[in-house]
């Protein structure tokens, strides 16, 4: 057993690990994880946004915490001091949002504390920071958190603009198209559009990649 | 006739593979087949054939639906005279017929072409047969439309139903939704103020901005204005000639629903050639007809002292009941089940009718839900059955 040789920080593995929940390995539209709070926070572009990032956060440093703790927890309580150490990353996200930005503080209301119960953190701390090093699991924690976020703000990007006419709180769609008889999309302000627009995601995602389609 | 076989099998070969337009095989075999019975013969399993397949079938829907869509024309006509006062049109039967066909034409036509444009797109790219579902929906949609929705969001609400209402099920046949009922929930739900309210249901209104009105107008369909009162608590309706003016059919409402005697000449078309099921038709009226008496039962505001058989009277009821809920592909499939299906469309209808004020109308929602439960209908039947049949044998052993 020789020294084993450093690996580098952005090795190819490393690369993949933060790459591949983009798209081929995505949590949302491939795992089926967290559609709850995809469904729930993206009638607004800005809501989205900023839950995507507390998220990326909160996955990020809950694999990073958890993959350092990996070899002093027993394996009967591991689940309880996930509980804790994601729970903690929540309260710590929540009071910062609530600190600088107040009004999407309070039209996420209780999904952020619900970030707690979102599967993917769960899901990435269980099968990936137990087993892996701080630093891949981190990695692995941002490449989530970014995977989950990018669906968030693409089904956000549709709902507001033909749910409300408007982007980021911004009119996009001018007045003169309302006056020819135009109107808004009331359907996209409700849940089940967010669903039809993960599914129409789903099957745009899956014709380009054929190696996911279901057999 | 003849000339006609001729030609297609001269143009035939260009179709066929290595053929000029191989790649437009599925549009010329739709049209082939809309125009003649295929000559397909079995080559295995069942021999039995029957000449009537699922365009000649199609086709005695569309065919029912035609009495329902003519008064629906003249319908259009006539509500738009009185509206404007003007006394001596509104008499004139070709007239206002003349007036509808005009306002109607292009919303069965936009209907078609988007829904048939959509459908031929599919079949070509996934290389399949046309499904032929589309020629009833495609006539359903615009019966079930207020008279004055803009064009665009029928073109909309009709991509939404064929694409995401059955083509992501795998077309015709595989869909878990009444594809007319889903295009009218998407307006519905997505263009609120265009499909309910008082503005809609009379031609022009909206484009006039009310001008030219006659005094007291109230544009409301009579279940609106029923459910209206009952929320203000009066204490009496003057029905007036309300059951006749129903039975006939000159109340506003969607195009297509208005007319009881027109539906139900279209129901004795679809019975008598068994195309639809008599079983779903008589329980959905039994339910909502039980539900009525049920309410009128309790009693307590004018909705629920309302005559029982008016609700199968107004709205979308008759018209739901004959055209929607009989659709072979989304209602329950064993015998008992659409006796169930059936009875729960019509109750659940009349519940939301009365009890809700935000939905006038529950023929729609009712429908959409039992669509829904019909598989889970159909798999307690079935469940039911062999457990019967189970106990039979243990009790001959």
């Amino acid at each position: 057993m020789g020294k084993k040789e450093k690996e580098p920080m952005f090795s190819a593995k490393n690369l993949k690990l933060l790459t591949s929940p983009f798209n081929q390995d995505n949590p949302v539209v491939v795992q089926m994880l967290g559609i709850c709070s995809a469904l729930a926070v993206t009638a607004k572009l800005k809501p989205a946004f900023v839950m995507a990032l507390s998220v990326i956060v909160v996955t990020a440093f809950a694999n990073l915490i958890m993959s350092l703790l990996r070899n002093t927890i027993p394996s009967r309580i591991r689940i309880i001091v996930q509980l804790v150490v994601i729970a903690a990353l929540v309260i710590l996200v929540d009071q910062v949002l609530k600190a600088y930005v107040y009004d999407v503080s309070k039209q996420l209301s209780v999904f952020v504390g619900l970030i707690i119960t979102n599967c993917i953190i769960m899901g990435r701390v269980e099968a990936f920071a137990l087993a892996n090093k701080p630093w891949p699991s981190f990695i692995d924690g941002i490449g989530n958190g970014i995977g989950y976020g990018l669906i968030l703000v693409a089904i956000a990007f549709f709902r507001e603009l033909l749910g409300a006419g408007t982007l980021w709180g911004y009119q996009v769609i001018p007045q003169a198209l309302y006056d020819l008889g135009y109107a808004n999309n009331g359907l996209m302000l409700l849940p089940p559009m967010a669903l039809v627009i993960i599914g129409a995601i789903i099957w745009v995602q899956r014709s380009f990649n054929k190696n996911l389609i279901e057999k | 006739m003849k000339e006609l076989r001729n030609f297609v099998d001269k143009i035939k070969p260009n179709f066929e593979k290595g053929g000029k337009f191989s790649k437009l095989h599925s549009t010329f075999d739709a049209f082939e087949t809309f125009l003649f019975v295929p000559k397909t013969v079995t080559n295995k399993g069942a021999h039995i054939r029957d000449c009537i397949d699922m365009k000649r079938v199609m086709i005695v829907v569309v065919v029912a639906l035609m009495p329902a869509l003519l008064f629906g024309m003249y319908n259009v006509g006539l509500q738009h005279f009185r509206a404007f006062g003007d006394v001596a049109a509104a008499s004139d039967i070709l007239g206002c017929f003349w007036f509808g066909l005009l306002k109607v034409l292009p919303i069965i036509i936009v209907s078609y072409v988007v829904g048939l444009g959509i459908e031929f797109a599919f079949a070509q790219s996934r290389g399949h047969e046309l499904s032929e579902g589309f020629l009833v929906s495609g006539m359903l949609i615009p019966l079930v439309m207020p008279v004055d929705v803009p064009l665009w969001m029928v073109a909309v609400s009709t991509a939404f139903a064929v694409i995401i209402g059955k083509e992501v099920f795998g077309g015709s046949g595989m869909n878990i939704f009444n594809p007319a009922l889903l295009a009218r929930a998407f307006v519905f739900f997505a263009y609120t103020p265009f499909i309910s309210g008082e503005k809609v249901w009379v031609a022009d209104i909206t484009s006039s901005k009310g001008e030219g009105l006659v005094d007291g107008f109230s544009g409301a369909t009579p279940l609106t204005a029923i459910s209206e009162a009952a929320t203000a608590g009066a204490k009496s309706f003057d029905w007036g000639t309300l059951p006749m003016d129903s039975l006939i059919g000159t109340i506003p409402g969607s195009i297509g629903e208005t007319s009881f005697i027109a539906i139900m000449i279209g129901a004795a078309i679809l019975l008598y050639t068994g195309v639809a099921s008599w079983k779903i038709m008589l329980s959905v009226f039994a339910g909502g007809y039980l539900m009525g008496v049920l309410f009128n039962l309790i009693g307590g505001d004018v909705y629920m002292d309302m005559p029982a058989y008016y609700h199968l009277l107004l709205g979308g009821f008759a018209f739901g009941a004959v055209f929607m809920a009989t659709d072979p592909v989304t209602s329950a499939q064993t015998c008992v089940g659409k006796y169930i299906y059936g009875f729960l469309i019509g109750a659940i209808a009349v519940l939301t009718r009365v009890v809700n004020p935000g939905y006038p109308e529950g023929m729609m929602l009712s429908i959409l839900l039992l669509n829904a439960l019909a598989p889970l209908i159909d798999h307690y039947v079935v469940e039911a059955n062999i457990r019967r049949r189970n106990r039979r044998v243990k009790i001959a052993k």
